[in-house]
């Protein structure tokens, strides 16, 4: 995805991170800038199936050719899913962060955490800043 | 994710070339510059491929004259600058006295007694000032060429026709070098490189090298950037100054045993000779990781030594770098583990290059 994108829908966290959110289940990301930041992912260090994340904690790592970073958990809640295509593919988080390039789904353990994120023109204005 | 805070740097004649290309720009060395265009991994190819273009003009240039100038170059450089040719090249060390190495530079012969020496940008500076002090009564004049010149790396499979498309006459050979007219400009063209691949570089005047870069884009050189050089550089092992080489190291420990040649009392030979005799306790190898995972310079080598280039390797698609090891572990095929922020990675030495063109 070669020009900046961040959908309306989704929630974000300032550290470069996004939550879309599904009743109790979200389903979690990096940004847009997190990925054009990086440069060319090369593996992404999934968690297990049913570890505890928290919010504001790392709780995986993107490795690009130049960098490595902790993606950080913008809900709290147990990994119920990863997506193990990008084990093959981590190209795919530049190519598509919000859609094919997801990273884990996740059940929320407290929905009123995210009030706490940011929305799409709060989340761009800090970009900006 | 935390964003760097941009350092203003020097910018070489090519910056409004960079940005116009997409370049992202970052400081190295005192300079501002690209370190990728469209990505390292499609830029990396491109050059194992086709043909891609470095800007390098941020490296240094310094030029010895004189009848004295060979003897000095003895002194100062650690090989043996007598067996360069007219209109040859050669790659040597800067060592202190102890053997620690102060910079690894390209030499080339220019005249009877004329030489062209570049060093590295982060070290230029302190190597013209390390010439300038080891001078003595020789009759050698010493020229700081950083101005004068602007330096394209023109690298990859294609790269020589290239070049050869807009030049007045054929170029020259590897560890070879010639004056030369390209796109009408005059330059000094080296048969050189540091990514594995064939190809030339290219010192010209600044003013006029924007012209000649899109020349050459126009006829498919990639731009690539410092993370891509970076990358190629690490396939194939050649050292990079402030990681793999340092004053903390000597040339034998570094692997550059080859580029040393005692008899001619260069400064720090005795120090190699003795390292050459006793070898020290360490020794820079390359490896690969045998699991996922990017290795990165800094970190440690459980049971003793470190990593000192370490990346992930766009063309063999696994990480690979290179390692100060003990000497007992430093065998080809010898298995290790690397402390990877946290977490063993399995390694073993690997031949030099990591890279051969297959």
């Amino acid at each position: 995805m070669a020009e900046a994108s961040y959908p309306p829908e989704l929630l974000y966290h300032p550290e470069h991170d996004w939550a879309r959110l599904d009743g109790d289940i979200a389903t979690f990301g990096i940004t847009w800038h997190a990925q054009d930041a990086l440069g060319d992912v090369v593996f992404f260090d999934t968690p297990a199936i049913g570890a505890q994340l928290t919010q504001h904690e790392p709780y995986a790592e993107v490795e690009s050719v130049k960098a490595v970073s902790d993606v950080i958990a913008p809900l709290s809640g147990e990994v119920i899913e990863v997506n193990d295509s990008l084990a093959d593919k981590p190209e795919v988080i530049n190519e598509d962060p919000y859609g094919d390039g997801w990273l884990v789904k996740v059940r929320v353990a407290e929905a009123s955490q995210a009030a706490g994120l940011l929305d799409r023109d709060a989340y761009v204005a800090l970009l900006d800043e | 994710m935390a964003s760097a805070t941009p350092t203003p740097g020097r910018r070489t004649s090519l910056y409004a070339t960079h940005l116009a290309r997409g370049a992202r720009m970052v400081p190295f060395a005192g300079w501002e510059m690209p370190v990728q265009y469209e990505g390292v991994i499609s830029e990396h190819l491109a050059v194992r491929a086709t043909a891609g273009i470095f800007d390098v003009s941020h490296m240094g240039e310094i030029e010895t004259s004189g009848p004295g100038a060979l003897e000095f170059l003895q002194r100062v450089l650690s090989n043996d600058v007598a067996q360069i040719g007219l209109g040859g090249a050669q790659y040597s060390v800067l060592c202190r006295e102890d053997g620690g190495v102060l910079d690894d530079c390209f030499t080339y012969r220019l005249g009877a007694e004329r030489y062209l020496t570049v060093t590295n940008a982060a070290n230029h500076e302190q190597d013209l000032a390390w010439f300038v002090a080891h001078r003595d009564r020789l009759e050698v004049e010493i020229i700081n060429r950083a101005e004068d010149y602007a330096m394209l790396a023109v690298q990859g499979p294609l790269a020589r026709e290239i070049v050869q498309a807009i030049a007045d006459a054929p170029l020259p050979q590897r560890m070879t070098v010639a004056e030369r007219t390209i796109d009408g400009v005059e330059a000094l063209v080296c048969g050189t490189g540091y990514t594995g691949e064939d190809g030339v570089e290219l010192l010209l005047a600044p003013s006029a090298a924007p012209a000649v870069w899109d020349a050459l884009v126009r006829r498919g050189a990639h731009p690539a950037g410092l993370a891509a050089r970076d990358t190629l550089r690490t396939e194939v092992c050649y050292h990079l100054y402030g990681n793999d080489l340092s004053t903390e190291h000597g040339p034998i420990e570094a692997g550059l045993g080859w580029c040393c040649v005692e008899d001619t009392g260069f400064i720090g030979s005795e120090a190699v000779r003795q390292a050459r005799a006793t070898p020290p306790p360490q020794r820079l190898v390359p490896f690969i990781l045998t699991e996922r995972g990017v290795p990165r310079h800094g970190d440690p080598v459980i049971g003793g030594g470190q990593v000192t280039s370490g990346t992930f390797s766009p063309s063999l698609e696994i990480g690979i770098g290179m390692a100060y090891l003990p000497l007992a572990s430093a065998t080809l095929g010898s298995e290790f583990e690397i402390d990877v922020r946290g977490k063993v990675r399995h390694a073993r030495v690997a031949a030099r290059p990591l890279y051969k063109r297959g």
